[in-house]
Order: C-alpha cells, then sequence, then structure tokens
C-alpha cells in the first residue's frame, strides 16, 4: 500500500539519521578534543587511588583505663606499571634492602597486578620514612600510605587482646571486605570483635603530576570516602586486678580468672607464662612469634580457655548439691571416715569420724563424698546406674561444664565431662557401676575443666544457684552492651540447697584448708583442690568467692604442677580477693613470697 | 541453479560486512573493557569476552539459518511468531527472574534469556504483515487503531517487567507509521511534546502555560482568523495544558524513585554525582580523556580501576571513546549512520510491501538504540538501561539483532522472485 508520494520519506528519515550523527559527532568533538577537564583528570598517570586504613577502635579497662591504642606507621607501596627510570641502587640503600630483594618484590606486585597499588615494604621505621618523603618525586610509581598498629601502654593481657595480623588468601576468598594487605584480628577479642573494632575503609583519589608529586584531590574529593574508626571497646576487665595477678603468677605456668557473679563480667582473665603484646606487633612480629612457639612452657597458650584440668577436690560440692537435690544427702546425713585406711577412697586429712556435711566440704574429706556420689548413682527413685549417670550429668552440666559456656573471647574449650555411651564403650553396656567411675566423686577421673569453668562455677555458687554467661565486654562504642547480651542461666537445684554448700565453703576458710589464709575483715568462702596429673607433680587449684553474704568477686586459681591446692593456688586466690576488695594488700610477706618463687 | 548460489550470489553485501564490522569492533571493546590479567585470552570461556565469541558463532549460525529459511515463511508466520513472543511476555510476567530490578529474564542454568529482545522483530514481522496484508483504507479506523495494538500491546508487557528503557524502544515505530503515511505533523508533535515535557520539568509548569499561553496569543495574530482556526488552535492550546499538568503530575506520582532522579540529572537539576549522575560523569571522563587518538588499545584507565559501571554492556562505547579517541568513535558513528541509510535504501528497493515495511521497522529499531545508546554516554540522553545494536555484550541482544537484521537481508535477496 506504499503510496508512491510517500517514497520521497525515504530521504526525510536518512536525514533524520544524519543530523542526530551529526550532532554526537559535534558532542564527541566537544567532549574529546575542545574541553580538555575530561582528559586532566582521567590521565593515566593522574589519578591514585589510596585506601584509607580507619584506626582500630581503642580498648579501655571497666575503669576506662587505657589498654590497647595505635601508632602510625608507614607502608612503602608500589605501582608497577609507573615504575620507570629509578636509581635502584639508591633506592635500595635507603630500604636497606638488596637490588636482588628489589627485584623479586617488583616481580612480586608485577604478578598481583601492573595497575593496582601492591605492599613493596611494610612499616617503615620514622627515619625511613622522613628521609623517603623527600625524595619521593625521584622515585616514580612509589608511594607512602599510612597505617595504624596496635599499641600496649602495659604489658598485661597479651591472651585476653590476641593480636592483628595480615590477612591471608582464605580470608580474603571468604570475605570481600579485605583486600591483600590489610589488617585483622588473629585471636582473643581482636578476633572475636573484629568487625566493630576494624571500622570502615575509606578511599582517597589524588592527583599525582609527572614527578610523581601529590598535587590535590580528584575533582575536589567527590569520590572520596572518608576512613570512619573502629568502635571503642569497654571490657568488664580490672587492669589494676589483671596486672597484679600476672605479677603473682610470674615464674608459673597455669591461669587466674575472676569474675563479678552479679553480672557475669570477668575482672581477671590471664594465663601465664604470658608475654608483652607489643612483641607480636609489626616488623617484629615474625621473629618473636617464632620464639614463642618454640618456648617449652607454652606462652601463646591461652591456659584460661584452653587448658583443660582435672579440677579436684574443688568439684565435691558438685556432688553434694545432686545429693541434696536428689534426696540422698540431707545436713543430718552422717557418713564415718576411717581416714588413710578407707576404702575405695583413701582421706588425705584427720579429722572426726562420723561427719556430715559441713564438715566433709571443711576437710574435704574423699570418703564422705565417695559414699555421697555412690547414693546418688545407685538411687533407686531411678532405673540403675547408668539413668543414675545421665541424671548426674545433666546436673552438672546445668553448673557450667562440659560444654563451653559462650564466653565472647576465642577459642574456649568445652572441657571434659563424659556421657554414659563413653562408658559403654569402654566397660561395655550394664558392666559399670558407681564404683567403676569413682575416681569423678573427688573431680579426678575422666572429668577436666577450664579455668574459665571453674571460675563461674564460683559465680555459681556465689549466686546460690545461676549464673550469667562470662564475658569481657561491658561497652562497644557508646553503647551499653553488658546485661541483655549474655543470657542468665539458672540450674534445678534450689538456693537453699547452694546455702548448705556455701555454709561449708564459709567453714573451709575459717576452720578448714584455706584458715591459714583468712582476710582480715572479709569472709571467703573457697575450696582447694590438688589434683593429681598424670603427667607430672599435682595441679594446685583454689576457688573461691568473697565476701561470703554479698560477693563482688569469684575466682579460680590454677598453678600447673606445684603441689597442693593450699600452698600456691590459695594464697594467690586470696591476695587477689584481698587486693579488689580493700584495693591493697596487708599480707606483705605472703605477697612477696608468692612474687617471688619460680616453678619454672 | 541451486537457492544457495543464489543466496550468496544476490546477498546486498554492504549489509553483511558493517554488520560484521560492527560485532567485531563490539567483541574486541568488550574485551578490552573487561580486560583481566590473569585471563589474557580473548577467547578465555570464564570471561565476558569469551562468552560473547559463543554468542558470535551462535548469531552467525542463527543468520545463516534465517537466509537458508523460506522468505515467505516470516510473512506467513509473523502473526504466529508475534503471538508466540507475546506469550512469551506474559509468561515471564508470571515466572522470570529478577535481574537488577527488572522481572524480564528467564534463567536457564547459568544464562538468562530476555523475551523482550525477541519482542522487537516479532512485532516489526507483525506490522509488516499487516500493512502488506490487504488493500488498506488509510483512512479507516481499523488501519489507524490496529498497529497501535500491535505495538503498544509488547510496550505495555514489557513496561509491567519494570523495564522501561525496552518499552520505549516501540516509540521508534512511530518512523514506520511515518513512512506509511502519518502525518508529520505527529513527529512535530512528538518533538513539540518531548520540548513541552523537558521545559516541565526543568522551570515547572508555572512557568511554561503562560508562555504557552502568549505564545497561542501571538499565534492568533498570523493565522487568518476564522471559526475553524480559532476553535482548533484553542483546543490545541487546551491539550498543551492538559499534557503539561499530566508531566508534572505523572512524575510527581507515579516515576519511581531513580527514574525520577535520572531525569533531573540530566536535565541539570541535581547533581548527584554518585548516584545517578555518577554513570554519566565517568562516562564522560572516560570519553573525554580519549582526546582525539584515543589512548591505545587495552590502555583505557577508565576502564582499569572500573570508573564506569556496566561498562562491556549499556556503556560499550565509553571504551570506544576511550580508546581509540575521537577518530573510533567516529569510525563508529558513521559505521551505524551507513548501516541505517543502507537499511533504508534497500527497503526502497524491496517490491513487497512486507520487505520494505519490515526494513523500515529495521532501521528503526536500530536507529533508536543507537541514538539513545551513545546520546547516554555522552550526556545526551537521560540514562535508559538499552544495549548497542552489536556492539554491547549479551547473547539475547545480540541473537535477536542479528535475526531482526538477517530476516530483512533475506527478503531483499528474494526480492527479484516477486514480479
Amino acid at each position: 500500500m506504499a503510496n508512491k508520494s510517500l517514497a520521497s520519506r525515504k530521504q526525510n528519515v536518512i536525514a533524520i539519521f544524519v543530523v542526530v550523527g551529526f550532532i554526537y559527532l559535534v558532542r564527541l568533538f566537544y567532549l574529546q578534543i575542545i574541553d580538555d577537564s575530561y582528559e586532566l583528570s582521567a590521565n593515566n598517570n593522574v589519578l591514585r587511588h589510596i585506601i584509607q586504613y580507619p584506626a582500630r577502635g581503642l580498648i579501655y579497662d571497666r575503669n576506662g583505663k587505657l589498654l590497647v591504642y595505635n601508632e602510625a606507621v608507614y607502608d612503602l607501596m608500589v605501582l608497577p606499571h609507573q615504575v620507570r627510570d629509578i636509581d635502584t641502587l639508591e633506592f635500595c640503600r635507603l630500604l636497606e634492602i638488596t637490588p636482588e630483594g628489589f627485584r623479586q618484590r617488583l616481580i612480586k606486585a608485577r604478578n598481583y597486578s601492573l595497575y593496582k597499588p601492591s605492599l613493596f615494604e611494610k612499616q617503615l621505621s620514622k627515619e625511613t620514612y622522613g628521609y623517603l618523603e623527600e625524595k619521593m618525586y625521584r622515585f616514580r610509581g612509589f608511594f607512602v600510605q599510612s597505617r595504624t598498629l596496635r599499641k600496649y601502654p602495659s604489658p598485661i593481657g597479651a591472651h585476653l587482646f590476641g593480636y592483628v595480623g595480615e590477612v591471608n588468601q582464605t580470608i580474603i576468598d571468604k570475605n570481600p571486605y579485605y583486600k591483600s594487605g590489610d589488617y585483622i584480628g588473629i585471636s582473643g577479642i581482636e578476633k572475636t570483635y573484629e568487625e566493630v573494632l576494624r571500622g570502615k575503609k575509606g578511599k582517597k583519589i589524588k592527583m599525582v603530576d609527572v614527578h610523581n608529586r601529590e598535587v590535590g584531590s580528584f575533582q575536589d574529593g567527590i569520590y572520596d570516602t572518608v576512613a570512619e574508626m573502629g568502635k571503642d571497646l569497654y571490657l568488664t576487665i580490672d587492669a589494676d586486678l589483671q596486672e597484679y595477678g600476672e605479677r603473682l603468677m610470674q615464674g608459673k605456668m597455669g591461669s587466674i580468672v575472676a569474675i563479678e557473679p552479679a553480672t557475669g563480667e570477668i575482672l581477671t582473665f590471664l594465663s601465664s607464662p604470658a608475654y608483652d603484646p607489643n612483641l607480636l606487633v609489626g616488623r617484629v612480629r615474625g621473629k618473636n612469634f617464632g620464639s614463642l612457639v618454640k618456648d617449652p612452657v607454652k606462652p601463646l597458650l591461652n591456659r584460661a580457655l584452653m587448658g583443660q584440668y582435672p579440677p579436684g577436690s574443688t568439684f565435691k560440692m558438685v556432688n553434694d548439691l545432686i545429693g541434696l537435690k536428689e534426696g540422698v544427702l540431707t545436713t543430718s546425713t552422717l557418713y564415718s571416715c576411717q581416714g588413710p585406711g578407707s576404702s575405695p577412697i583413701r582421706c588425705t586429712h584427720n579429722h572426726q569420724s562420723p561427719l556430715n556435711v559441713y564438715t566433709a566440704i571443711q576437710q574435704s574429706c574423699n570418703p564422705f563424698h565417695w559414699l555421697v556420689y555412690r547414693s546418688i548413682l545407685n538411687n533407686p527413685r531411678h532405673k540403675g546406674t547408668r539413668e543414675n549417670y545421665v541424671i548426674w550429668r545433666d546436673y552438672v552440666m546445668q553448673m557450667g561444664f562440659g560444654h563451653k559456656l559462650g564466653a565472647d573471647t576465642d577459642s574456649e574449650l568445652p572441657g571434659n565431662l563424659p556421657p554414659a555411651e563413653t562408658y559403654d564403650a569402654i566397660y561395655g553396656k550394664g558392666r559399670w557401676s558407681a564404683m567403676t567411675i569413682r575416681s569423678l566423686s573427688i573431680g579426678q577421673g575422666e572429668i577436666l575443666v577450664t579455668p574459665l569453668q571453674l571460675a563461674n562455677y564460683g559465680a555459681l555458687l556465689a549466686n546460690r544457684g545461676h549464673y550469667i554467661v562470662p564475658h569481657v565486654v561491658k561497652q562497644i562504642g557508646d553503647i551499653p552492651t553488658g546485661e541483655n547480651r549474655f543470657k542468665k542461666v539458672t540450674g534445678e537445684i534450689s538456693p537453699a540447697s547452694y546455702e548448705i554448700i556455701v555454709e561449708g565453703m564459709r567453714q573451709v576458710a575459717t576452720l578448714g584448708t584455706a584458715r591459714w589464709f583468712q582476710i582480715k575483715d572479709i569472709t571467703m568462702c573457697g575450696k582447694t583442690g590438688t589434683a593429681e596429673n598424670p603427667h607430672g607433680k599435682d595441679h594446685s587449684l583454689f576457688m573461691a568467692f568473697a565476701p561470703a553474704d554479698n560477693p563482688v568477686i569469684a575466682i579460680a586459681v590454677v598453678v600447673e604442677n606445684a603441689g597442693f591446692g593450699s600452698t600456691w593456688a590459695l594464697p594467690i586466690a586470696s591476695l587477689m580477693i584481698e587486693k579488689y576488695i580493700n584495693g591493697e594488700v596487708s599480707r606483705k610477706q605472703i605477697e612477696e613470697d608468692m612474687m617471688n618463687k619460680r616453678l619454672f | 541453479m541451486s537457492e544457495r548460489n543464489n543466496i550468496f550470489n544476490e546477498i546486498d553485501w554492504k549489509l553483511v560486512v558493517l554488520y560484521l564490522l560492527l560485532v567485531l569492533m563490539g567483541w574486541i571493546n568488550i574485551y578490552a573493557a573487561v580486560y583481566n590479567e590473569d585471563h589474557r585470552s580473548i577467547i578465555d570461556l570464564s570471561q565476558s569476552y569469551g562468552r560473547q565469541m559463543i554468542w558470535i558463532i551462535t548469531s552467525l549460525f542463527l543468520g545463516l539459518v534465517v537466509l537458508l529459511t523460506d522468505a515467505r515463511f516470516f510473512s506467513t508466520f509473523a502473526y504466529l511468531i508475534y503471538g508466540f513472543v507475546i506469550v512469551l511476555l506474559l509468561a515471564v510476567l508470571a515466572f522470570g527472574t529478577e535481574i537488577s530490578g527488572s522481572k524480564s529474564w528467564f534463567q536457564i542454568g547459568s544464562f538468562a534469556i530476555q523475551p523482550a529482545e525477541f519482542g522487537k522483530f516479532a512485532t516489526n514481522l507483525a506490522l509488516a504483515r499487516f500493512f502488506s496484508g490487504q488493500q488498506l483504507n488509510i483512512k479507516s479506523f481499523r488501519t489507524r487503531f490496529i498497529p497501535l495494538l500491535i505495538i503498544g500491546l509488547p510496550a505495555l508487557l514489557i513496561q509491567l517487567q519494570n523495564d522501561t528503557g525496552s518499552a520505549l524502544v516501540y516509540s521508534a515505530f512511530l518512523l514506520v507509521l511515518y513512512r506509511m503515511g502519518l502525518s508529520g505533523n505527529f513527529l512535530l508533535a512528538g518533538v513539540m511534546f518531548v520540548v513541552l515535557a523537558l521545559s516541565t520539568l526543568m522551570v515547572g509548569y508555572l512557568y511554561v502555560i503562560p508562555v504557552l499561553v502568549v505564545l497561542a496569543g501571538l499565534l492568533l495574530f498570523f493565522i487568518r482568523r476564522n471559526r475553524r482556526n480559532i476553535i482548533n488552535l484553542l483546543a490545541l492550546l487546551m491539550l498543551g495544558i492538559g499534557f503539561i499538568y499530566s508531566v508534572d503530575y505523572v512524575v510527581d506520582n507515579f516515576l519511581g524513585a531513580h527514574q525520577k532522579t535520572r531525569i533531573h540529572v540530566l536535565l541539570g537539576k541535581e547533581l548527584d554525582l554518585k548516584g545517578a549522575g555518577y554513570n554519566v560523569n565517568q562516562s564522560k571522563i572516560a570519553i573525554g580523556s580519549g582526546g582525539f587518538g584515543g589512548k591505545g588499545f587495552l590502555n583505557g584507565t577508565q576502564t582499569k580501576y572500573n570508573f564506569v559501571p556496566e561498562q562491556s554492556t549499556d556503556f560499550i562505547f565509553c571504551t570506544v571513546g576511550e580508546e581509540w579517541g575521537f577518530i573510533g568513535s567516529t569510525v563508529v558513528i558513521v559505521l551505524f549512520i551507513l548501516l541505517l541509510s543502507r537499511i533504508v535504501m534497500v527497503a526502497e528497493r524491496q517490491r513487497s510491501d512486507f520487505g520494505k515495511i519490515y526494513g523500515y521497522g529495521v532501521a528503526s529499531i536500530l536507529f533508536f538504540h543507537f541514538a539513545v545508546n551513545i546520546g547516554m554516554t555522552i550526556g545526551l540522553m537521560p540514562v535508559i538501561g538499552i544495549p548497542l545494536p552489536f556492539f554491547s555484550y549479551g547473547g539475547s541482544s545480540l541473537w535477536s539483532f542479528t535475526i531482526l537484521l538477517f530476516i530483512f537481508i533475506k527478503q531483499d535477496i528474494r526480492r527479484n522472485a516477486i514480479l
């Protein structure tokens, strides 16, 4: 139906095409040839993308004392495609590297990318940086980027803080936030609070002239993003107490964990031997890390979370509590003790017989607790040893043993509390009885606990039946977190049962195994433990809280291979309690003894 | 003589060569745009440029299939093909996958297919079939209404997929209607409305309406003041004022926030360099920095730092501008104008109305894509995400443009068979 007269419209259509094409060419002529602002802003050598690394958040103790801050350092970066005409020898001399090292670094950077900046030499000293800055114009393709490193005003809390290191390829592949050369928290709270502490990276685009000098921001900085500093952390740790504890533990292997029972806030968290956290920062880290790894006393091991010890006698109250709950033990129950002649477990103390639960705790009587334990496992209310064991284990788990507590610390271990299946596997189903696993009655055998669990157990007793999941961070940035973030765990055993046990523990400190280390005006409730250790001398343990009626501190002290609980762990714990409650220690002689004695 | 010999004797080689040049230049520029130093080979299938090679090879194969198909197939089955694509467009609304805001894709494994791309040649086929079908009375309502329906239906369905760019492409058929006898006044009116719309958006209707009234008053002095002219003028004025109000209303109430910002940025009312204006500004920097001769192949710094987003698809022209400069940009634009003009000229020599109308449809669609796509990279058009034909990365668009063009080439081969 094409009308002949319409055929002339062909020209009009082609004219439209040509006119639009022409307009575009004029516009392109203007953009590409007349207006050179675009060319300037995108010139090959003009732009330099500099990542703005935020400073990590600072870390303070519970009283606002600064524990971790940052120090500026300078990384030398290279853009391989811009490197040319460099006096390599002078450059190497400045950096104190060999020409071969120079060549290798450049090849490595080129292999990463010709156009993206690579790290050439990290953490220049201030002198090198100052000298290099002057001569930078002679080294095309190189520039300096500022970074921050951790710094610790006092050398405490190494295991608590953990350390910061460069990201590896696995992390980069997993999380797109991280780029080669970024830092990340590797352990401790630097790791658990990484996302809070790291802040947000920013970007600056600088224009650089032909002499490798920065001449200003690209397009007045409209593409720049500001780095946001990481949020500060306010810890629950009491820095003075922490430091005092580290001094007491000098030369000893072990751990101290102290908790505020009402809140679950960890006051002291230390593992010994410790090391100065400043050793694992910056250029010296590699070397120091190597020597710490090789050290036979394992200073890198965080014993507070990863040391697993038999609880020994500190565990006896667990059995008493379960006995009270299950109705197989009352305050009028009496058992007799034949002292060292007792069977199957001997008693290690001389005391009256028969005795009740208070005296049994006070004197740490082994036969009494064996008999309580046997009556729990042979309880006729349930069917057989195995079922009784399962019930017993449930109660123990409710007290925070045999599982991770869920603290906001890194690498917590669960301890060990074997399920019935384990004994089925060892002895055969139905072929084990209370007698077979009697060691559990006095905290020996398969059971293992961490110092954190032991301290938490102290808090549980102090609170008469509940604990708040222990934690080290009180507040992130300006927002208080504490109470809601960590849950309250309440077991099935009544506070009344706990009062009976607490009375026994009070007598430990006044009449029993701890009476030599009473603190003036402070009633401490505690229990010693001497944990047999197949690998060497017994571990010395003490678990306590104070004051008895309004507890403000619960504490666990473990000193490895040191012997009796009452000779090492007890005095250290009592000094810690005195220091925390009174602010200073009056028993100077004991303090001096503990600080100066070295066990390795 | 076998038909195959016929094909290669009678094929319009100019069209084929222009097509091949554009496709190859596109491939090279995609390579430069997403160049990855770890995968330097242009045929590395893990990269966009390697996959584009697959798209090119399959497109050539599709083109060959079209050439070997009987030309009458397309006119005979035009409505069927059109109907099939409409069904696909409905299906994608119901079962499609949403990619970057538009629910217009079928996801099959790692490949995604966009039915809207195939709507173009299907609509073109149906339109050509309608106009060539029988003696049409150009004045009848039916003749005027049905083409609008053929064009409007797919456009509406695509708009419902939230793919405004692809829907706008259908307005290109206005050019076909113009060639078919639509009054040139409609094109003028279209331009007028665009001017009105833009000025309303820029300065607000409070200024535009008085100006319009004054202009109408002035016009009254120059025309014969008979009753009919005055009524027509008043009617036009009312229409204009109504249009201005509705532009304002639609922009405020119906457009999404991102479309609004894009319009504002284009009009210079807003300088949003980190949002919608970012693409355009970066694209202008990339093109502008190319200078006269360009920075050379693979030397585009804007590319290296990924300044320009979607550089292999909608913003592929940036790579041309940056690496090949004014010379390269000119070559691409001239090639497109040559292709478009050649299509129009070949269309005019068709003996069948079907071939002629189809040819104009091809030219219109390619022209719209060309004008909008390059226009947006140099800041003359709003950012509407539609590909540059034969250039942009993407299988669906390359396939559909190839089929679109090769159906036309096939019609042309057969023109002498029609007496």
